[in-house]
């Protein structure tokens, strides 16, 4: 039996492979994140002390302030960036900084993503599919 | 999307590859989130710290800043976010020359782009106000939320890359709180308390901003017992927007599009509704009063301080003395006025240092932590607290009397 496909509402970028890194938690690079060591650093994330690079990021909600749309820029300069963010629910800023650093994403499901995905499964994320999709592999 | 014919001029090249680059980039954004058309703007604000660009965003900038004049100017008036440091203070707070160097390459950037370096997250207090009605492109959470829901405006969040680009065409992707239709309210929030302090106001933002959830969800507010004055707007929706990713709330019978529930609230439809109280305020404040007994610093910012909350600063330092590090963080415009109205000199006297053109959190906030060995933080900003956890402090949320006290007696808080 083939592995379910769960479609997506929109999507941005390339097509990537990795793990995925899943909590039903929000997402803001200023404010969950340490960018120089590649770690979720709020204490109250549930995905705090847990390494986000070159991670599947499977989470709820974008959140926070408008910093994300340079920060994924410069987090993916420096090579300490997720490898794709998949989203219940994006906010402009992610679409703006997901635009600027040519990075994956996509986001609008009619289940919560969250809920399916298992945490460190194999997924593949492709936002050039005529459906934006993510899958377990 | 449709574009008109200076739409496909630029797409073309026609005006240069920055502006060919950023309307490429609006297409894009405004693709992924649904829009038909594009829509003229009045300003632009664009959210630019040095921290949040890295070296990577800087040398971006750069690459536009070296284009002829004519292909790099922005069309309407471009304006900024505070910046990561303020150079007068950088010693003050162990910036190092890296930051201030890359800061000084930003600005010069922008300005060879024709921005406006207003270095303020309170221009709708200081600079040009929003009109009613009026299609803008601002960065910066706590503007875009108080000019959508204070003023009337119409905008989006628009990061720094989006805000630049609609600066360079004059226009941005006509989606989201640009529509009519997507500012009717999806959630009633009866409040049973009116908040009275700001760190209350910023309490209450907070606790709507958890329940709302996500950027698409415009909370209306019934139950408010009287006018707020612009500063506690300020400090609710800066929270509201932080905690809840929130761009627009309304007020029944004082936000300007809800001057009654049924303008925001269509006809016999049930919104998801809650209730706060004074307790959930306090148990929000509690929250945070758990995590430390005392504190290394004490921050006033985020948002900038307005004149009129640097005069009670001021009020409150007379006759005493900081023996913490006390920050009071506003707008250049703001920092002029407390200069020529001698209340920077009162403040700095009793040992505080007056912050212009930055606003602690954008700058730094970690590398300044390990340098001056701060960990405890007092604010009475909602915001602040919910964003510097992420920087390594330990924040707490108290009353602006209280974090005075609290600095004039060696950072302890009383319980």
């Amino acid at each position: 039996m083939s592995a379910p496909v769960f479609y997506a509402a929109a999507g941005m970028g390339r097509k990537v492979q990795g793990p995925a890194l899943v909590a039903k938690d929000g997402f803001s690079a200023r404010y969950d994140l340490d960018r120089a060591q590649g770690v979720f650093s709020r204490p109250e994330h549930k995905l705090a002390g847990q390494s986000y690079v070159g991670r599947v990021l499977v989470l709820d909600a974008a959140k926070g302030g408008v910093a994300t749309a340079w920060m994924l820029h410069d987090m993916s300069a420096r090579g300490l960036a997720p490898a794709a963010l998949v989203l219940n629910a994006v906010n402009p800023i992610m679409v703006q900084g997901a635009a600027l650093a040519a990075f994956t994403m996509i986001s609008g499901f009619d289940l919560d993503i969250t809920q399916v995905i298992p945490n460190g499964a194999v997924v593949e994320v492709d936002p050039t599919a005529a459906r934006p999709f993510i899958r377990i592999c | 999307m449709k574009f008109n014919d200076e739409e496909q001029a630029m797409r073309a090249g026609a005006f240069g590859p920055a502006v060919q680059w950023a309307i490429e980039h609006q297409i894009s954004v405004g693709r992924y989130l649904g829009a038909g058309d594009f829509v003229p703007v009045s300003q632009a604000h664009i959210m630019a710290d040095t921290e949040s660009l890295g070296v990577a965003g800087v040398e971006w900038l750069e690459r536009w800043a070296t284009l002829p004049v004519e292909q790099r100017r922005v069309r309407v008036p471009t304006i900024t976010d505070p910046r990561g440091t303020d150079f007068a203070a950088a010693h003050r707070l162990k910036h190092q020359s890296w930051m201030l160097d890359l800061e000084r390459r930003a600005i010069a950037a922008f300005e060879a782009l024709g921005v406006l370096m207003t270095d303020t997250c309170i221009n709708y207090q200081t600079i040009m106000p929003p009109v009613r009605g009026a299609h803008v492109a601002y960065g910066d959470t706590g503007v875009v939320i108080y000019s959508n829901s204070v003023c009337g405006a119409r905008s989006n969040f628009e990061g720094g890359p989006s805000a630049l680009s609609a600066g360079l065409t004059g226009r941005t992707p006509r989606y989201g709180y640009h529509l009519p239709e997507r500012r009717r309210a999806t959630l009633t929030v009866r409040v049973n308390w009116t908040p009275r302090a700001l760190n209350d106001w910023g309490a209450l933002g907070g606790i709507v901003g958890r329940r709302a959830g996500d950027y698409w969800q415009v909370p209306v507010l019934v139950g408010i017992d009287r006018i707020p004055d612009s500063d506690e707007m300020k400090h609710f929706g800066a929270a509201l927007a932080s905690y809840g990713s929130v761009a627009l709330f309304h007020m029944a019978g004082v936000t300007p599009e809800a001057q009654r529930l049924d303008d925001v609230v269509a006809s016999g439809q049930t919104l998801p509704a809650h209730a706060v109280g004074e307790r959930d305020i306090r148990a929000f404040q509690a929250s945070y009063a758990k995590a430390i007994d005392a504190a290394d610093l004490v921050v006033f910012a985020a948002p900038q301080l307005s004149l009129v909350e640097v005069r009670q600063v001021a009020d409150l330092l007379a006759g005493r003395r900081a023996t913490i590090p006390l920050f009071v963080g506003t707008s250049p415009q703001v920092k002029a006025d407390a200069d020529r109205l001698g209340l920077t000199a009162r403040m700095e006297r009793a040992g505080a240092t007056v912050l212009s053109g930055m606003c602690f959190y954008q700058s730094y906030a970690r590398e300044m932590a390990e340098a001056n060995g701060w960990v405890r933080l007092a604010t009475n900003s909602a915001k602040l607290v919910n964003i510097i956890g992420g920087y390594g402090y330990k924040p707490v949320l108290l009353s602006m009397e209280a974090c005075i006290e609290a600095a004039c007696t060696g950072g302890k808080i009383a319980s």
